[in-house]
């Protein structure tokens, strides 16, 4: 079965909108605290980065856009537009390695690991070093150095977040699928 | 843990009987032009509106007590995080320099960082009002009805209330599960060790996580049996009517927006409104 990038059938549909439920849920009650204040790491993008990898760029873009729009909206009553937009980019970029995974077939292997890291990992710095300080001056003005230094922290932390949790959460998930072929005829 | 958006509970005044649609036009108007304007009078304006609007909408101050504690503190945050990063960022803006008083060479405070500082706090208080009218005041199924009707995509629109619907059911799916495994033991507080933590955490999500994939299954198998997606458009049971008060509320947002724009480029000939020239 070929998969293709930018499908949009019943199932994405489904799994951005319950995905998204699930990324507003993480992200606004289970946070890591790492020590140091304001710098929680954020399980949502560990979540947020599997399901773009299991359903695609399309519900991954969508998922993280909604959650994050929506979380923000319940706990301050407006969204921080620059930030919804970053979100939405992370998960839709790390998204494109979609094609290239098997693992609803129960195949994820330490390149497939690799493979998805390298696409979260450039994911993350292009959204979170690049656009979101960028629109954060653009749209509301900030100081240029506060939001690059904002930028690089949150880089980092959703890195890991979606390096530790997203990796873990795909292993876990291709072992609970039966492999391709795994069925043999018995003479 | 309780998510105050769901609180919707049906009033009858002036903005609960707008339709959702007009609703989101207003918002979208207003917020933006706050979010571009940089003119301490006009956001003033329009803050002042949208109190009176917040006031006319009969919202319970109960209902956004917590919304407005984190609002506080963010606002706070952002108000001295600013200060201590970029503390000549007026003068680099305005262009001029009067100074107050001096902290140290650096942390020189002048009325040019005061004036961009307080403008700042007051763009994003004003929109904290809109924002909430619009999520308490709408009815959570309209919500997708209202995106669709301002030309979002519908599948798009109908993912969106998907989200809305299973959000509750998540929440209480999670604590569910939280309060079980505390229950074997599983500590969650900041006592235990950061490794430690983020295992106790995944044992609480893994659960959640799979439970979602099944139920994502389950659904869009009853949707693509019932035949979703196969035609272009699609209707929807709340959508409401646009009456009189509608189409006056949408040409007020326009006009609300339309000074914004005409504040910063005719009267102002910038985003900056600029005293000190």
């Amino acid at each position: 079965m070929g998969k293709k990038m930018f499908e949009f059938k019943t199932k994405t549909i489904v799994a951005t909108g319950l995905g998204a439920a699930l990324f507003t849920l993480l992200f606004m009650y289970v946070k890591i605290p790492t020590g140091i204040p304001e710098t929680d790491i954020q399980t949502a993008y560990g979540v947020g980065t599997f399901f773009a990898a299991l359903f695609g760029p399309i519900a991954g873009g969508l998922l993280s856009l909604i959650g994050h729009f929506l979380s923000d909206s319940i706990q301050y009553g407006s969204a921080w537009w620059s930030w919804v937009i970053a979100s939405g980019l992370t998960c839709f970029i790390t998204g494109l390695v979609y094609p290239r995974m098997r693992v609803e077939e129960g195949e994820f292997g330490v390149k497939d690991a690799l493979r998805f890291n390298i696409y979260q990992v450039v994911a993350n710095a292009i959204s979170w070093i690049v656009v979101a300080p960028v629109l954060d001056i653009v749209i509301y003005k900030e100081p240029v150095n506060l939001v690059f230094t904002q930028g690089v922290v949150a880089a980092i932390s959703n890195a890991v977040s979606a390096g530790v949790i997203g990796t873990i959460l795909l292993l876990l998930y291709s072992k609970t699928r039966s492999k391709k072929g795994s069925l043999s005829k018995e003479a | 843990m309780k998510a105050k958006l769901f609180d919707y509970i049906d009033r009858d005044n002036f903005i609960y009987n707008l339709s959702g649609l007009t609703k989101l036009v207003c918002f979208i108007c207003m917020t933006f032009s706050v979010m571009f304007s940089y003119d301490i009078r006009y956001i003033l304006f329009v803050m002042l509106l949208s109190v009176i609007f917040f006031w006319m909408s009969e919202i319970k101050f109960k209902q956004i007590k917590l919304m407005t504690i984190y609002v506080a503190i963010f606002l706070l945050m952002n108000f001295v995080l600013t200060y201590l990063f970029s503390p000549q960022y007026g003068i680099e803006i305005y262009g001029t320099s009067h100074e107050l008083f001096r902290i140290t060479s650096r942390y020189t405070v002048t009325l040019e960082q005061l004036l961009y500082q307080v403008t700042k706090i007051t763009k994003y208080a004003s929109v904290v009002p809109l924002g909430m009218i619009f999520l308490l005041t709408t009815n959570p199924s309209e919500f997708a009805a209202s995106l669709n009707r301002i030309g979002v995509n519908y599948k798009g629109a109908y993912a969106l209330s998907l989200t809305l619907r299973y959000f509750p059911d998540m929440i209480r799916d999670y604590q569910d599960i939280a309060l079980a495994q505390q229950s074997r033991g599983l500590d969650m507080s900041k006592k235990e060790k950061l490794g430690t933590r983020v295992k106790n955490v995944m044992n609480i999500c893994v659960p959640l996580i799979f439970s979602t994939l099944d139920r994502i299954e389950l659904i869009s198998n009853a949707m693509d049996l019932r035949g979703f997606g196969k035609y272009k458009k699609r209707t929807w049971y709340v959508a409401k009517p646009l009456r009189k008060g509608d189409w006056g509320a949408m040409a007020f947002g326009a006009l609300i927006l339309a000074g914004s724009l005409f504040m910063s480029f005719a009267v102002n000939g910038s985003r900056f409104y600029n005293p000190f020239i």
